[in-house]
């Protein structure tokens, strides 16, 4: 299908840059409130779909299509770094039985 | 306003309504199924600036692969809403003067720069999947290959972090 | 050879004697020991000789620069003239001597090669002394005797029941020179800030050709530090009490340091700063009022002191305080000539005393001698030379360097000649009073010494009958024009002339009739004395009595004037409690408060940190967010 491109119809560059950034802060609000481990690795995932949104925006605003394959690989290494982090937190689970990140302070003092 | 703007304006606020709610809801499992919902809607974001590929593949993996896996180690635990930890009143409001403030500035930031002007396009082609898949194959083949040993590195780690060491146990 | 490579040679043979001897000492044979270092200083006398016989003008040997800084300028060089030169054949002649002395004395001692190294150090420093061109090397030489005297006074430290006491000493010896030492660097820093220099001939050259000398006042300072750093060395009031504790030390230590060597440094420094004594008349008047003093003060202890080498030490003060008074008249060449004499026959009687110390199986208290004369014939003979000498007794060595200081003193002042006379029989008095106790009478000691006594070896008595011969010859050397009609005052003209620059400015020598009026009083009280005392002690053997039955001035005397108890009260009770106070409110309530409350503060200041560690992630992420949102904030701020 061939479209126009969408800031060709009078939505502005700036919608999306105000969108991304608000999703990036409720991504770091979800890491600083939630306690349970499981939530706050979703919220890093918020974070890097708030990023991912604002390069495909500026994809598409200068007609550039590098951009996209960047997003391509951030969600690479999304992919990785959430199974890694879940095995760790499977691990962290077996030995404390609990996910309670408030419970994880052995580097304390 | 033209219905595309309508329709941009509606999607954005729902991609923030729910992800606000990731972040707000007590039950564990609606929070992911909120995260679903989110990705949903960004992939329609992405479809609406004619990336179809980054769509398809945000959904593919993103909300197919990765969430199932949250879902997953979810329901592995057994977490529901009785034993889901609550974080003192304090963190919260400090959290949210915290992202708040963050909030604030970057937008303060970023209300001043200087953007370049648009490129004129009446054929927004760069989002297909040949082209794309030119890019890839050529200019960042490399990235491209790496990516591969990166898999494979996470998934010999994931293994080996999940496996079930009986000497330590007993 | 060549001056100017004998020289250095003189310098390097104890030097190379005593490292030698301080590495391998404790392997090599006792025998090589001692032979080794006194080759090392007879080599250095006859490197002394060779060098006299060809020596006609003054000659400066440079050997490398310490310091070379524009505005400070020192170099490690030596001069050799005729007043060095002098002095260098003293040293190692008299040296060699009480070497080989010590080969037989020391022989059964632990230390044998870390005596004969310590000797030969110090014959090296005492070199460096004398033969330097500067003050710079004077002063190193100056320490460097000091600490060699402080090694060997405290020799024995170790022993059971003196070793304490012979530390003591020593350290009494080093801390009273320590005091004059003040004064000597004091003195070259005035020297190097009024004239920027510390070589001798540039100094003689600035301040008698070109007449530079400054304000009066500069000069008397000069002087006195100088003088200062004299009294100390040379034993003057009043740092002189450390040369009787000093006899702690073996009887050869004695004889070189204390009698030939280390308190005529003192000496050597004034007749070297001459052409600055020369213009600072009051210091001279100083000078001379105190070698009197010291003079008396030193005889009137002496005649009652009992043991046979404290005696001794009060004579060298005593005699020392002869010299000064000299100096203090600018009679130069007498007081060098009263030195050369004095090292002859005062390391005759100390070297002769160790004889009788040795004889005696240890025995130090003349009271329990007695009769010696006939049990070791040739001691006795030596040291009725040397006592002789000392005395003044017509033609040998000592009645013409006597004479001649008197002489000087009569032209000056008919005062001060008549008290310097009175020290001169108070100095009769109490020699001829140690000679008839201990050889005359019967013999007072236990049977087991008198078992003992006998004369000691070859290495011994050959030094004696050496020392003996040039105490009666010594005299040759500044004849008066009275005897010689030509070959008068051999000694003053050598040093006179080709003396490096100096002109040692001499005071006229009296006419013929006065100076046999002299000589003629100067026969009579030393006969007078000889006569009193053989019959006090010879013939009626008047013993001295025990400690505790003296009364009136002879307790005085015996007691030292009480001047180290004065000390004692004066200095050394308020610096202990100075120390102490230093050490209860200064070091431990100040510093340590000050110290250690500063470590304590980092590991305050640690524990509230800390409090930021709590170990949860999220406050952690708090704070990153936080400090991103500030980083923004001033660049957005700042731009």
């Amino acid at each position: 299908m061939i479209l126009a491109s969408i800031f060709e119809s009078g939505v502005s560059i700036q919608f999306y840059i105000v969108l991304s950034t608000i999703l990036f802060a409720i991504g770091v609000l979800g890491v600083l409130i939630r306690k349970n481990a499981i939530i706050v690795l979703m919220c890093v995932e918020i974070m890097l779909n708030a990023v991912n949104l604002l390069m495909v925006a500026f994809s598409t605003y200068f007609g550039n299509g590098d951009a996209q394959v960047f997003v391509f690989f951030i969600m690479v290494v999304a992919a990785a770094e959430a199974t890694i982090g879940l095995s760790i937190l499977v691990l962290l689970y077996r030995n404390n039985r609990s996910v309670d990140i408030g419970l994880f302070n052995k580097l304390k003092g | 306003m033209s219905s595309l703007e309508i329709i941009a304006t509606v999607l954005g606020g729902l991609t923030i309504g729910s992800a606000l709610m990731v972040v707000l809801s007590p039950h564990p499992v609606r929070s992911v199924l909120y995260l679903i919902l989110t990705f949903f809607l960004i992939s329609g974001n992405y479809i609406l600036m004619n990336a179809q590929f980054i769509a398809v593949v945000n959904i593919i993996v993103y909300a197919g692969a990765i969430m199932v896996l949250f879902l997953f180690v979810l329901m592995l635990l057994n977490l529901s809403k009785d034993n889901e930890p609550k974080s003192s009143i304090k963190m919260k409001i400090a959290a949210t003067f915290a992202g708040g403030a963050l909030l604030t500035v970057l937008i303060a930031a970023l209300k001043d720069s200087v953007i370049l002007p648009k490129t004129e396009m009446l054929e927004n082609q760069q989002g297909m999947v040949e082209n794309l898949g030119q890019l890839l194959f050529t200019k960042y083949v490399l990235p491209f290959e790496m990516s591969s040993i990166l898999f494979i590195a996470a998934m010999v780690g994931a293994v080996l972090l999940a496996k079930r060491e009986k000497q330590i146990i007993e | 050879m060549s001056v100017q490579q004998l020289v250095p040679l003189i310098l390097l043979f104890p030097l190379i004697g005593g490292i030698i001897n301080g590495i391998f000492g404790k392997k090599l044979p006792k025998a090589l020991v001692g032979s080794l270092a006194t080759l090392a200083s007879t080599l250095s006398f006859a490197a002394a000789l060779m060098v006299f016989f060809q020596l006609n003008e003054p000659v400066k040997i440079h050997l490398f620069r310490m310091i070379d800084l524009v505005d400070l300028r020192l170099s490690a060089s030596l001069l050799a003239d005729n007043l060095s030169l002098w002095m260098v054949l003293i040293i190692t002649g008299i040296g060699s001597l009480i070497h080989l002395f010590s080969m037989g004395y020391m022989k059964h001692d632990a230390g044998y090669s870390k005596f004969f190294t310590y000797l030969n150090l110090f014959i090296f420093a005492m070199l460096i002394l004398v033969l330097g061109s500067n003050y710079f090397m004077l002063f190193f030489g100056w320490e460097g005797v000091g600490i060699c005297s402080y090694f060997l006074i405290g020799f024995h430290y170790s022993d059971a029941e003196k070793g304490m006491l012979n530390g003591i000493a020593a350290r009494k010896a080093f801390i009273m020179n320590r005091i004059g030492d003040l004064g000597l660097l004091i003195g070259l820093f005035l020297i190097l800030s009024q004239f920027g220099t510390l070589e001798y001939q540039e100094l003689a050259n600035i301040v008698t050709v070109d007449k530079i000398l400054g304000t009066p006042w500069m000069m008397f300072g000069i002087t006195m530090c100088l003088f200062i750093g004299a009294t100390g060395k040379s034993a003057q009031i009043p740092l002189f009490t450390w040369l009787p504790d000093a006899m702690a030390g073996p009887t050869p230590v004695s004889a070189l340091i204390h009698a030939a060597t280390m308190v005529t440094a003192g000496i050597f420094l004034v007749v070297r700063s001459n052409f600055f004594f020369e213009h600072a008349p009051m210091t001279q008047e100083i000078m001379l009022y105190i070698g009197l003093a010291t003079s008396l003060v030193a005889a009137f202890i002496a005649m009652r002191q009992n043991d046979i080498k404290k005696v001794l030490a009060y004579s060298t003060v005593s005699q020392l305080g002869l010299l000064f008074v000299a100096l203090g008249m600018g009679a130069y060449t007498a007081a060098i000539f009263h030195v050369t004499t004095h090292a002859f026959f005062k390391a005759l009687l100390f070297l002769g005393s160790g004889s009788v110390i040795h004889a005696m199986s240890d025995e130090q208290d003349i009271r329990k001698m007695g009769g010696l004369r006939k049990k070791i014939p040739l001691t006795h003979l030596t040291f009725l030379i040397g006592t002789l000498a000392i005395t003044g007794f017509p033609l040998l060595s000592g009645f013409f360097s006597k004479d001649e200081i008197v002489g000087h003193a009569f032209s000056h002042n008919v005062v001060i000649y008549g008290i310097l006379m009175f020290s001169i029989l108070l100095t009769a008095i109490y020699m001829f009073r140690m000679y008839f106790v201990v050889f005359f009478g019967s013999f007072r000691g236990t049977h087991e010494q008198e078992h003992h006594v006998h004369e000691g070896p070859a290495s011994m008595t050959l030094p004696l009958v050496i020392l003996a011969i040039l105490s009666v010859f010594g005299g040759l050397l500044n004849l008066p024009g009275i005897w010689l009609k030509g070959q008068a005052h051999w000694l003053s003209h050598h040093l006179e002339h080709n003396t490096g620059g100096l002109n040692l400015i001499e005071a006229e020598h009296a006419d013929n009739g006065i100076t046999l009026m002299l000589m003629i009083i100067a026969v009579a009280v030393c006969l007078g004395a000889l006569v009193v005392c053989y019959l006090v002690y010879g013939k009626k053997q008047n013993v001295p009595v025990a400690d505790a039955e003296l009364s009136g001035w002879q307790k005085i005397s015996a007691n030292k004037l009480y001047i180290d108890e004065i000390y004692n009260f004066l200095f050394v009770r308020p610096t202990e409690w100075l120390s102490v106070v230093g050490h209860k409110f200064i070091e431990i309530m100040f510093l340590n408060g000050i110290i250690l409350g500063f470590a304590k503060g980092i590991g305050a200041s640690g524990e509230l940190v800390k409090k930021w560690q709590t170990g949860r992630v999220n406050w952690y992420i708090l704070w990153m967010v936080g400090g991103i949102v500030g980083l923004i904030v001033y660049y957005l701020v700042k731009i």
